[in-house]
């Protein structure tokens, strides 16, 4: 298989064997936690019966390797599962019932999705104008006050911790000033314009933040080719500073840019803990942290299956980008 | 009024004065060359003729005056319409100097477009035909193409179509040929002279090969620590030089009409290989790097291998120290079936920048080869690595400098002292001098020559330079695609070329006369036609 059908192929089986790697390793992680899961799940005032009988249904006392073939068994082909009462039909991709509420798992992820989804492709979009902005600008101004000013900026940025611009902005903006409301999550769906000005903040936040990285990222690539021998061939032909900056220094920077990016949109898929938490979107990163604390295995399980996929997913992305934007660059 | 005036010229990179004090003039559509050995300032001067040391902390005095510009007093708007509109430039590495992001005519539209107000589609056009006019075939399709599609001497055409573009009155050439291959070098200075014949352009050229100058100019001026040694018409300097530095110099090139070694005496066969074939790559994909080569070595003689790059010549070299497997064939070494890596045959790298760790003191380099042959007494090992420094022509007491001290000729001497440490039979060099400038390269050939003759040993000398190889060896094969297409004495292989491609290649190496260098440049028509 060659071309760009063998390249997507390559990716999905790649994949799958990542994902597939991901979830044996954290049940075996969570299978030698110690710790009485059954215990926790039922809650602290369960008589020993009660616990007992949690551990059966959840299938605690099952060996590791027929939990983990009935979880893969729900993936592929569903499951239906007795919560007591009544029987739940679980269709595939199945991946399991919440310890906690019962709750399907995929049901839970795609609820949250879209609110981390929001979060990360919004800030996104902003880190990279502010970030590959300033980068430029130094480069534009380099040796001049302006590049000092702006290479001591996204050093304090990049060691600011999320939670401390966060708080500052809501203070400032939401209290002090009173230019927004606090922020409250408003689903895209119900209201585009209301969305858009609640997650302003938190967005803000996590671009001033990455910003920094990009700005500096964006700034060291151009410097680079500046300093390349095609840079000093369209000089001697009389191109101008402008036209060697924009046409040749930053497509320079392009690649790198690609790079980083694909590494922080796929991570932050898997949730930004400390921003949702900040200004309390219910996201994937909050839901994990709480699944985690409780021992939801299911739960757990899912979720780090849809950041690895996103990871995964956004490192083909920018493989593809990247020969786009590089001709000699060849996809395998 | 002159194309260029050049005037009490100094330039000083801080405390260091790079050109000191250069007067010069070159009319219109004449040509001349700026001869000098590396660090003699001479692409320096290139530089400062298109206003390029501005705004590089480089300290310039003195007046230039190109195309009626005074580019010291000019605006950045003046400057911009000199550099490509009035005086364009070929620079030396073609493999860097395009944007590997853009289409080749992308690049060359674009500097069209400054300095002719046209559309972009007449300045495209205008490429196509630039490509066209070097002798890019299909030159609208290939416009299309990006740098790392097109061959080196390609992308020196590219360059030099680039440089057409606006029809200056004035092409520098920085080293437009030192990366290319011999036949490929060729064509690029017939082309350049056809062009100056068409257009009446006149030309800068700056090299350090004078083969290369006496190929293409009229007047040459000779360089040393930013001076002037000696300026005049190429037929008088070449031929008849008026200053020791020029004589030295002349005296260092190989020439192909030099006397040829003395043959050496048959002696016994050291190192033999039968059949070697090396493959690189899997199914589709592999390619034949080296096939079915058969050579044999003996004591004390130097065995000369020729090519142009791909042609195999380094992963033969590479085969024969036992660094690559072979993919089948086999080596014998003093009779007997030897694979792997064998301390008696050794070898000297290319690249003296980069093949010694710079962040370890030459003496512990040289060290190496006796501490992997088991040798552990630290007082034994500074004496013998300060024989072998001795011996190469350094100082025992340059032990602990590191690499980036010494000059380049020093560190081949650095790397040829770690070869000799593991006493070795037989000696491979791989390119031993093409980075270094003529007079140091004539020392280094004179040092390795020496050695042999002392130690008996079996060199094996891997170059693309036709002359070097000449002068050093006693048997010559020519290599092309992988194979030996010619084997024999190199008395017989230089005066009768069996092999067409040969005789092509002994065609395509520079004279130092001018009168034979038109000679030869009607001897290369003629085969093209053939």
């Amino acid at each position: 298989m060659t071309g760009f059908g063998g390249f997507v192929l390559r990716r999905a089986v790649g994949a799958l064997v990542t994902l597939l790697v991901l979830s044996v390793i954290i049940y075996v992680v969570f299978y030698v936690t110690p710790g009485n899961v059954a215990q926790i799940t039922c809650g602290p005032r369960c008589s020993p019966a009660q616990v007992q009988q949690v551990a059966e249904q959840l299938h605690l006392n099952d060996p590791l390797f027929e939990r983990y073939w009935h979880f893969l068994q729900g993936l592929v082909a569903g499951q239906d599962y007795s919560t007591g009462t009544a029987v739940q039909h679980c269709s595939a991709p199945c991946l399991g019932l919440s310890y906690q509420s019962d709750q399907q798992v995929t049901a839970l992820i795609l609820a949250k999705l879209p609110v981390t989804a929001s979060l990360a492709l919004g800030a996104m979009v902003l880190w990279l104008i502010i970030g590959v902005g300033t980068g430029v600008l130094s480069v534009w101004r380099r040796g001049r006050p302006t590049e000092r000013l702006l290479t001591t900026l996204t050093l304090a940025g990049m060691s600011t911790p999320v939670f401390v611009i966060g708080l500052v902005l809501m203070i400032v903006v939401c209290g002090q000033l009173e230019l927004l409301p606090f922020p409250q999550y408003v689903a895209f769906t119900e209201d585009p314009e209301q969305w858009a000005w609640n997650l302003l903040l938190p967005w803000l936040s996590l671009a001033l933040i990455e910003s920094a990285t990009y700005a500096r990222l964006t700034r060291a690539a151009m410097l680079e080719t500046l300093a390349e021998d095609h840079v000093r061939t369209f000089r001697a032909y009389g191109v101008g500073e402008r036209a060697i900056i924009r046409r040749h220094a930053l497509r320079g920077a392009v690649a790198p840019l690609i790079a980083v990016n694909a590494n922080n949109i796929g991570v932050l898929f898997g949730g930004a803990v400390l921003t949702e938490t900040l200004f309390g979107l219910p996201g994937i990163g909050r839901e994990m942290v709480e699944a985690v604390k409780v021992v939801d295995l299911p739960v757990v399980v899912g979720m780090v299956l849809v950041t690895g996929f996103f990871v995964v997913l956004a490192n083909a992305v920018a493989d593809v980008l990247y020969a786009v934007a590089d001709r000699r660059v060849v996809l395998t | 009024m002159s194309l260029v005036d050049v005037r009490d010229l100094r330039v000083d990179f801080g405390g260091l004065r790079a050109v000191d004090g250069l007067s010069f003039r070159l009319e219109q559509g004449a040509a001349l060359a700026l001869v000098g050995e590396s660090g003699s300032g001479k692409s320096t001067v290139a530089s400062a003729l298109l206003g390029l040391h501005r705004g590089t902390g480089a300290r310039v005095a003195g007046t230039v005056e190109v195309a009626g510009t005074d580019v010291q007093t000019a605006s950045e708007e003046e400057l911009r319409r000199l550099r490509g509109g009035k005086a364009a430039m070929v620079f030396q590495d073609p493999l860097s100097s395009l944007d590997p992001y853009y289409a080749i005519g992308d690049q060359i539209a674009e500097v069209y477009r400054l300095h002719a107000r046209v559309s972009r589609r007449a300045a495209r056009a205008r490429a196509v035909e630039v490509l066209d006019r070097v002798g890019i075939p299909d030159a609208a399709r290939r416009s299309r193409a990006r740098p790392h599609e097109f061959s080196g001497g390609m992308r020196q055409r590219a360059l030099i179509a680039m440089a057409l573009a606006c029809e200056p009155g004035l092409l520098i050439a920085d080293e437009p040929t030192t990366a290319l291959d011999v036949t490929v070098q060729a064509q690029v200075l017939d082309l350049l002279h056809t062009l100056r014949e068409e257009t009446g352009m006149g030309l800068l050229l700056v090299t350090h090969d004078v083969g290369v100058a006496a190929e293409s100019i009229d007047e040459v001026l000779v360089m040393q620590y930013g001076r002037a040694v000696e300026h005049g018409p190429v037929a008088g300097v070449l031929g008849s030089p008026a200053e020791p530095y020029t004589r030295e110099l002349l005296a260092a090139v190989p020439r192909l009409d030099a006397p040829a070694k003395a043959p050496a005496e048959p002696e016994e066969v050291v190192l033999e290989a039968s059949g070697l074939r090396r493959e690189f790559g899997r199914g589709k994909r592999a390619v034949t790097a080296v096939r079915d080569v058969s050579l044999t070595l003996r004591r004390g003689e130097t065995l000369g291998i020729v090519g142009e790059s791909g042609s195999g010549k380094t992963t033969l070299g590479r085969m024969l120290v036992g660094l690559l497997e072979p993919t089948a064939g086999s080596l014998r070494f003093e009779g007997r079936a030897h694979t792997g890596v064998n301390p008696a045959v050794q070898m000297v790298f290319q690249d003296p920048v980069s093949s010694l760790n710079p962040r370890r003191s030459v003496g512990e380099s040289i060290a190496d080869p006796l501490r992997a042959r088991g040798e552990r007494d630290e007082g034994r090992i500074r004496r013998r690595v300060g024989e072998l420094l001795e011996r190469v022509g350094l100082e025992a007491a340059h032990h602990d400098r590191y690499p980036h001290e010494f000059s380049g000729g020093q560190r081949q001497r650095v790397g040829i002292a770690r070869a000799l440490a593991a006493d070795p039979r037989v000696i491979v060099c791989d390119e031993p001098v093409s980075a270094l400038d003529v007079t140091t390269q004539a020392h280094v050939i004179d040092l390795l020559g020496e050695l042999q003759r002392e130690l008996g040993l079996a060199l094996v000398f891997v170059a693309h330079d036709l002359a070097v190889v000449r002068q050093v060896s006693d048997r010559v094969a020519v290599m092309r695609q992988g194979s030996v297409i010619e084997e024999g004495p190199v008395g017989e292989v230089y005066a009768s070329p069996r092999d067409p491609y040969t005789r092509q290649l002994l065609a395509a190496v520079p004279a130092l006369d001018p009168e034979a260098a038109a000679r030869r440049r009607a001897e290369r028509r003629e085969l093209a036609a053939v």
